[in-house]
């Protein structure tokens, strides 16, 4: 008995903290084009390495190579390149909103954009996303104005939400946009329920499920991918590991040593694990599941690969936590830098018509803006009345009561 | 003595307990190395070692459920639940298992576990930071839950919570971090740098569980409160010039009845205010045992102010939060009643 050293408790610790050099070494980046692409009706237990290399297509030259280079003509891609540019200044301006105190809070998906944008661009009209607060791409590559988001972020009179909701909590079933909680992890599960019910119905709808690392680690997680596995709906169960949790980064979710896809294989859930910041491979890895899904193959798991450049919200300062330097050193670059290149390559996009571009969509953000202002910024415009309605389909006496009292 | 805020309060008073006993463990989310998104674990992972002060994964359950192992290994783990909000996915180890170790094991294993947790809006915050769900755990049998008000009290309950032998839910009303509040929010906010509560002695002292305090002293009205709405009443004593006598409750369960007997027997009338939503609320509970102990003292029926029954909105906050225009109206009117 003697012979045990005593045992010592570990908590993991990232490569870096502040002052420090970044390190990403231990992050593997396998060639583009080196992943395998398997039919979609392939057994998950066939595919089981797909859950720890990197489907890429783009390689560092910005060409389109390997097995899941597919099908994309210049205009759909050029649609991805505007939409991710377009995101990314409706992020800046919101940001800038809440810095001049027109609205409470925001949160930027800087650097992820090609995710939201790639896999909306792969589904049809009918299905249904459970975003995060950081899939505004989801919503934004629809044709929801963005003047009825912005009210929502400023909580005025033209509040899609009534200012019941924090401000980038969208909710739009028309749009494939299920209304957003706060709550971390608890609309994975809802998700498998809502694709449960389009196979119980016989419908041809596939739902999509969305998670950050960090909220991996919630029960609800884990409560998706065996109801995932026991019934096998049409699901695309997407993990957006951009590397850290407010000021955790991905180890303490557990996603060090083990990726994250590779937790789907012990429930025989089909697993990719993607480059997340290259918009082919992004847009071909979602085609790839969304396909499976609705042909009914069942469900696949895809952690996309990539980093939070952004603060974790308005209220947060990444300084206190990570080295300065880390997002610049970041291995897998900048989605749009990397889809750009693509472009500019095939002759198709010059650096002239991006900056037009981003011009375009600066007027479009700043129009947007003004119009919605005119309905009130920061709360004002938002009636204490609409506080009271919606809690239930019939207002019940007792709020009725509460609502008098208030004399509204 | 050293003036301290809310946040620095709590903060001490871990750092005591770690000091002091080998047996304390504080984790939650962001609670180590960043030391806790409102700053309250900060600088106690580099003081006590990553062993005692650490970062967990974002699982509620988990906090909890673990805390609940170590406690019965014989640790006495203090943990950290980012919001109240939040505190759900933990309700069935918090209501199946911590509050009924010592009963259904004959006392054989316990849980000596503190769940600290931010509670209460008026920060902006919607349905997702803002909520109170206190009366969610007083119904709960075999747990203990109490709410400060200042720094003094914050930092004594805490190492009261985190010494005692059974499962102890610590909310702390947000909006107080940083100084007292008294639901002008279109004020100037005050910190405690000044005030007489933000004086916090300095090392071990304890504040009992289960002990209301006389706020304010009065002789026509008993208010009874917690939390942000003890500064709301005080705010409303003075702006209304009517004499109530203002208790802060501090612990809700156990709940100290003698205090807020004695005090409706002189006053005559009282009023239960809190910032949860009124249906089943933890006034409900108060305005019951008022009724059955003070039915033939009482000249005016209880009144409670509460926040709406509706989810807690988010650009309509001030509509929401019972604040001093609210509580003022009311409390004249009971006045005028009879
Ligand atoms: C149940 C629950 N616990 C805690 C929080 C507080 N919280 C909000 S975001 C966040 C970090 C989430 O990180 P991750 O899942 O990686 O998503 P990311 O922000 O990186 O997109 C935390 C802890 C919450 N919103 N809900
Ligand atoms: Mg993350």
């Amino acid at each position: 008995m003697a012979d045990y050293a005593p045992l010592k408790f570990s908590v993991p610790e990232p490569t870096g903290r502040p002052g420090d050099e970044p390190d990403f070494t231990g992050i593997e980046i396998p060639e583009a084009g080196s992943a395998r692409r398997p039919e979609i009706d392939a057994k998950a237990s066939s595919m089981k390495e797909l859950a720890s290399t990197m489907v890429r297509v783009l390689d560092d030259d910005g060409n389109a190579v390997g097995p899941w280079a597919d099908g994309l003509d210049d205009e759909e891609l050029l649609k991805g390149l505007k939409n991710m540019i377009r995101v990314r200044i409706y992020d800046e301006r919101m940001m800038t909103m809440q810095r001049q105190g027109k609205t409470s809070f925001y949160m930027k998906c800087t650097g992820e954009e090609a995710i939201a944008i790639g896999f909306q661009a792969a589904t049809r009209k009918g299905d249904m996303n459970f975003p995060t607060y950081r899939q505004q791409g989801l919503l934004l590559a629809t044709d929801y104005p963005m003047v009825d988001m912005i009210c929502q972020i400023l909580s005025n009179s033209r509040d899609p939400l009534k200012g019941r909701q924090l401000p980038i909590m969208y909710s739009s079933k028309e749009h494939g946009f299920f209304t957003i909680s706060g709550n971390l992890g608890t609309q994975f599960i809802q998700a498998v329920g809502w694709a449960m019910a389009s196979a119980i119905k016989g419908d041809t709808k596939i739902a999509s499920g969305w998670i950050g690392d960090g909220s991996t680690a919630e029960t609800d997680f884990h409560a998706a991918l065996v109801n995932a596995s026991v019934y096998k709906p049409p699901i695309v169960l997407n993990v957006v590991n951009n590397q850290w949790a407010i000021s955790s980064f991905r180890g303490i979710a557990g996603g060090d040593d083990a990726t994250f896809a590779e937790r789907a294989l012990g429930y025989d859930i089909a697993a990719l694990r993607v480059d997340g910041n290259d918009y082919l491979a992004v847009h071909s890895a979602s085609k790839w599941a969304i396909e499976r899904a609705r042909r009914g193959f069942g469900p696949t798991f895809i952690e996309w690969v990539t980093y939070r450049v952004a603060p974790h919200s308005t209220s947060d300062d990444p300084s206190q936590y990570r080295p300065k330097e880390e997002s610049e050193a970041w291995p897998l670059g900048d989605p749009i830098e990397r889809l750009k290149t693509h472009l500019i390559n095939k002759g198709v996009w010059s650096e002239e018509r991006q900056t037009q571009a981003e011009s375009e969509f600066n007027d479009e953000v700043r129009a947007a803006t003004k119009e919605a202002e005119k309905y009130g910024v920061m709360g004002s415009g938002s009636s204490p009345k609409d506080m009271f309605d919606d809690v239930f389909k019939e207002m019940p006496q007792h709020l009725r009561e509460q609502r008098q009292k208030l004399g509204v | 003595m050293p003036q301290m805020s809310m946040i620095e309060a709590i903060r001490d008073a871990m750092d005591v307990k770690l000091g002091l006993d080998e047996d304390v463990v504080v984790y939650g989310e962001d609670v180590g190395y960043f030391g806790g998104v409102f700053r309250c674990t900060h600088g106690l992972q580099k003081k006590h070692g990553v062993s005692r002060v650490f970062d967990t994964p974002i699982n509620e359950s988990g906090i909890v459920g673990t805390a609940i192992g170590m406690a019965a290994y014989g640790l006495r783990p203090c943990v950290e639940i980012q919001f109240a909000d939040y505190i759900y996915p933990a309700y069935d180890q918090i209501v199946s298992e911590a509050a009924r170790m010592r009963y259904r094991s004959n006392g054989d294993f316990t849980s000596p576990i503190t769940i600290r947790t931010p509670c209460g809006g008026g920060i902006f915050g919607g349905q997702t930071h803002s909520q109170s769900p206190e009366a969610l755990f007083t119904h709960i049998a075999g747990v203990k839950t109490v709410i400060p008000s200042n720094p003094y009290d914050a930092k004594g309950l805490l190492i009261s919570a985190i010494e005692d032998d059974d499962p102890v839910i610590f909310f702390e009303p947000k909006r107080l971090y940083n100084g007292p509040f008294d639901g002008h929010h279109d004020r100037p906010a005050s910190n405690w740098s000044k005030h007489p509560l933000g004086d916090v002695p300095e090392g071990h002292y304890t504040v009992p569980i289960g002990k209301a305090s006389i706020f304010s002293e009065g002789n026509d009205v008993t208010i009874l409160t917690y939390g942000t709405m003890v500064f709301v009443a005080e705010a409303v004593k003075a702006e209304t010039g009517i004499d109530a006598e203002i208790i802060d409750l501090r612990s809700l369960l156990p709940l100290d009845i003698d205090t807020i007997v004695e005090s409706v027997k002189k006053t005559g009338r009282c009023m239960v205010l809190h910032e949860a939503t009124l249906t089943s609320g933890f006034g409900a509970e108060l305005s019951a045992q008022v009724q059955e102990r003070c039915f033939y003292h009482l000249e005016a029926p209880v009144v409670r102010v509460a926040g709406w029954d509706t989810p807690y909105p988010h650009a309509q906050e001030w509509d929401y939060f019972p604040g001093p225009k609210r509580v003022g109206q009311e409390l004249r009117n009971m006045m005028e009643a009879v």
